[in-house]
């Protein structure tokens, strides 16, 4: 199944590739559809998953829907495709999709030689390692002999490779395709350690039999900055996902929410004013209504909402702002200025 | 013959030419080939052109670049600072592994359960009816997933295990048998193993050639096992026993030492031997039924045992038409290898697909795997061609 969808998905690279030019005019694309087409996580509770109405929800959702509400006005106007890690790079190449936001790094590699190009780091993560607490290990550096549990396909599958060997260490690797498959392969026993982005372990651990069994290690072996991703060759689609992560990032520092987006338009504030499209249109600029953050604003809120309403303290997955706190704050979340 | 009854008319040298059944067939050859090069040529130029245009990297050299992914099975040394290229022949010796270890069982298998379908006993009739048309009529992916999630990932963990005096373990990590390392001596044992089986051969020989000649049937079975057999061992206990036993212990998590074979392995080799060592055993049914009875009956008048009579008599004979449909179920278990992907088992498609997704080079990959599996299907489709025609009715 993985694999024919896998080989369908290549098929159809290399037919696109072969055929036609990519076009360049993503938005006007989008906006005959009718619909964004948005790559996702197949599922990743707390940044993309299904609910029990089948309504998809999380942290990359809402950007989905952000650039949406951007366009259309409407957040609900999105055909969400779940891709697996093999899978997302094709679906974009090929234009399946029009953006990608399914938890992705941020590397050297992928922006320059893939033919995407990344808007914004919507999570600064970092890769770690969970163990059954049986085993009574405190740190990562007392791993050596364990068989570990990857997703194939991954930055974390190389930085796995790397870790063990600059700190001379053996492992077993089992690595399969699937991340729910890589869970349940841990959590039959298969293997002693998982390894993903924190972020990724916080989830994962949901989905166990037993999640308080579990302990996730302290070590965090590398830099995990997960964003949105779109085409190279289409500079105008590229500054709208851009600029929709910047304006999230900016309405939380100017204290604009969901709930008093209406009341800020008539705010004094020059900052407030620029944003919300009152004094000047930015939205020209990159062919969008001059309402177009006050759309983005009232469908999903700021970033902090966001961050809040999916992973925060106060969801199953319990995750601190840490890094991803605005720079006021302490983070390294800093959206450039609108003006 | 038609150039004799109709002679082509001289006038015009030009339709001769055009009516010259030779030309037309070249011309028209000629064009197909130009028209399938220029098509090809359309094809890889275009898409080279979309893909320079989208700023997405092409060619091979990214073969020559560092993998930095361990692989979980490696025939050959193998770390992460080996290049992607190194990575893809690990896939291929993988793929060949598991096919060949499956082809053997497949095989094995086949011919067992095909002879037991036809056996007098009921139960052994039943029994070989029963798994052909389980397994014949269940996805070769299912019964992986079966042997994996089902069977061998509910077995217990390695911790906290009973030791056992043989070193043999059976745990969700696979399973771990004793090592045995050969010291530097242990050459002499080979050259005995090698020896014997030269001289089993000679001596086989001999004894073919006494009963052309004479009638009698010398019995070769105690001497071939004296030689191949006991020589080895011999040597063995006169170079003064230059082997040593690792067994299997436990660490903080897993069994080291000894050998290891993998759940992955285990699950795939034994859905692919089942699987289609169902469909063999069809095809050996079928090959032992098209003997005509006759010849059974013509073997049992000449005084040959029911055994003899299949061995000597009607396998022969069934073979000429098992072969041909054999080679497709070889072809098809080494290409149903590719589910290997499912569990985890890095073979070439597991492999590629990693290297794929880590350097975003899909064509080439795609190109790399078509082109392993086609010269795999073919060099398996040559060698049972040239067994097919050493094992053909030779006609005197």
């Amino acid at each position: 199944m993985k694999s024919k969808l896998l080989t369908a998905a290549l098929g159809l690279t290399i037919a696109g590739l072969a055929g036609g030019a990519a076009s360049a005019q993503t938005l006007d694309t989008v906006k005959e559809r009718g619909a964004l087409r948005c790559g996702v996580n197949t599922g990743l509770p707390g940044f993309a998953s299904q609910n029990d109405q089948g309504e998809w929800q999380g942290l990359d959702v809402d950007y989905c829907k952000a650039v949406a509400a951007a366009v259309f006005g409407d957040p609900s106007k999105v055909q969400y495709s779940p891709l697996s890690a093999v899978q997302r790079f094709p679906a974009l190449q090929n234009n399946e999709i029009d953006m990608l936001a399914r938890n992705t790094t941020w590397t050297m590699d992928r922006d320059t030689t893939l033919g995407l190009a990344f808007a914004g780091v919507n999570y600064y993560d970092g890769q770690g390692f969970m163990v059954k607490k049986e085993l009574g290990v405190n740190s990562a550096l007392e791993l050596s002999g364990a068989t570990v549990c990857v997703q194939s396909g991954t930055t974390t599958e190389l930085n796995l490779a790397d870790y063990f060997r600059t700190n001379k260490m053996d492992y077993n690797p089992v690595v399969i395709e699937a991340q729910s498959d890589v869970n349940s392969a841990y959590d039959s026993g298969r293997c002693d350690v998982l390894t993903t982005d924190a972020s990724g372990l916080a989830a994962s651990r949901l989905e166990l039999k037993n999640p308080d069994d579990n302990v996730i290690l302290p070590e965090i072996i590398s830099k995990e900055p997960l964003g949105p991703a779109v085409r190279q060759g289409d500079d105008q689609w590229f500054n709208i996902v851009k600029w929709t992560h910047f304006a999230l990032l900016d309405a939380e520092e100017l204290g604009v929410t969901q709930a008093n987006v209406e009341d800020m338009m008539k705010s004094d504030n020059p900052e407030i004013r620029r944003l919300l499209g009152e004094d000047k249109d930015f939205g020209a600029s990159i062919g969008l209504s001059k309402d177009w953050v006050v759309n983005i604003i009232k469908a999903v809120g700021n970033y902090g909402e966001i961050f809040e309403r999916n992973i925060g303290v106060d969801t199953p997955l319990k995750i601190q702002r840490g890094q991803n706190a605005l720079w006021t704050k302490g983070g390294i979340q800093y959206g450039m200025p609108i003006r | 013959m038609s150039a004799e009854t109709h002679p082509a008319p001289r006038s015009s040298s030009w339709a001769s030419v055009l009516n010259n059944p030779t030309v037309r067939s070249i011309v028209i050859q000629v064009t197909l080939i130009v028209a399938l090069v220029v098509f090809v040529w359309w094809i890889v130029s275009n898409t080279a052109r979309n893909l320079a245009e989208a700023n997405i990297a092409s060619g091979f050299g990214f073969l020559w670049s560092r993998a930095g992914f361990d692989i979980a099975i490696t025939p050959i040394a193998y770390t992460s600072n080996e290049t992607y290229g190194e990575a893809i022949v690990i896939g291929i010796l993988n793929t060949l592994i598991i096919s060949g270890a499956g082809i053997a069982l497949a095989t094995i298998l086949g011919f067992i359960v095909g002879i037991g379908r036809l056996s007098g006993n009921f139960l052994i009739r039943l029994l070989s009816t029963v798994y052909v048309e389980t397994f014949r009529n269940i996805p070769p992916l299912l019964v992986i997933l079966f042997w994996y999630f089902g069977v061998l990932s509910v077995l217990g963990g390695p911790r906290g295990l009973e030791e056992n005096a043989f070193g043999v373990y059976l745990t969700n990590r696979g399973l771990q048998v004793p090592a045995v390392i050969f010291g530097f001596l242990a050459w002499a044992s080979l050259v005995a193993f090698v020896v014997g089986i030269v001289a089993t051969v000679i001596i086989a020989r001999r004894n073919k050639a006494h009963q052309l000649a004479t009638g009698e049937r010398k019995p070769l079975l105690w001497t071939a096992v004296a030689l191949i057999v006991g020589l080895p061992i011999i040597a063995f206990l006169v170079t003064g026993l230059p082997a040593t036993m690792e067994f299997p212990t436990a660490n903080r998590f897993n069994l080291a030492g000894g050998i290891q074979i993998r759940p992955e392995f285990i699950s795939l080799w034994l859905a692919l031997s089942i699987y289609t060592g169902a469909f063999i055993a069809e095809i050996v049914r079928a090959g032992i039924m098209s003997v005509s009875k006759g010849q059974n009956e013509a073997a049992s008048a000449l005084g040959l045992t029911r055994g003899q009579a299949l061995r000597l008599v009607v396998v022969p004979q069934a073979f000429r038409v098992i072969i041909p449909p054999l080679t497709s179920q070889y072809l098809n278990l080494t290409k149903n290898s590719s589910l290997g992907l499912a569990v985890g088992y890095p073979e070439l498609v597991a492999v590629g697909s990693t290297v794929l997704n880590q350097s975003g080079q899909s064509i080439e990959v795609v190109c790399i795997w078509m082109a392993v599996y086609l010269t795999i299907s073919l060099s398996v489709s040559a060698f049972m061609n040239w067994f097919n025609s050493k094992m053909a009715l030779v006609e005197r």
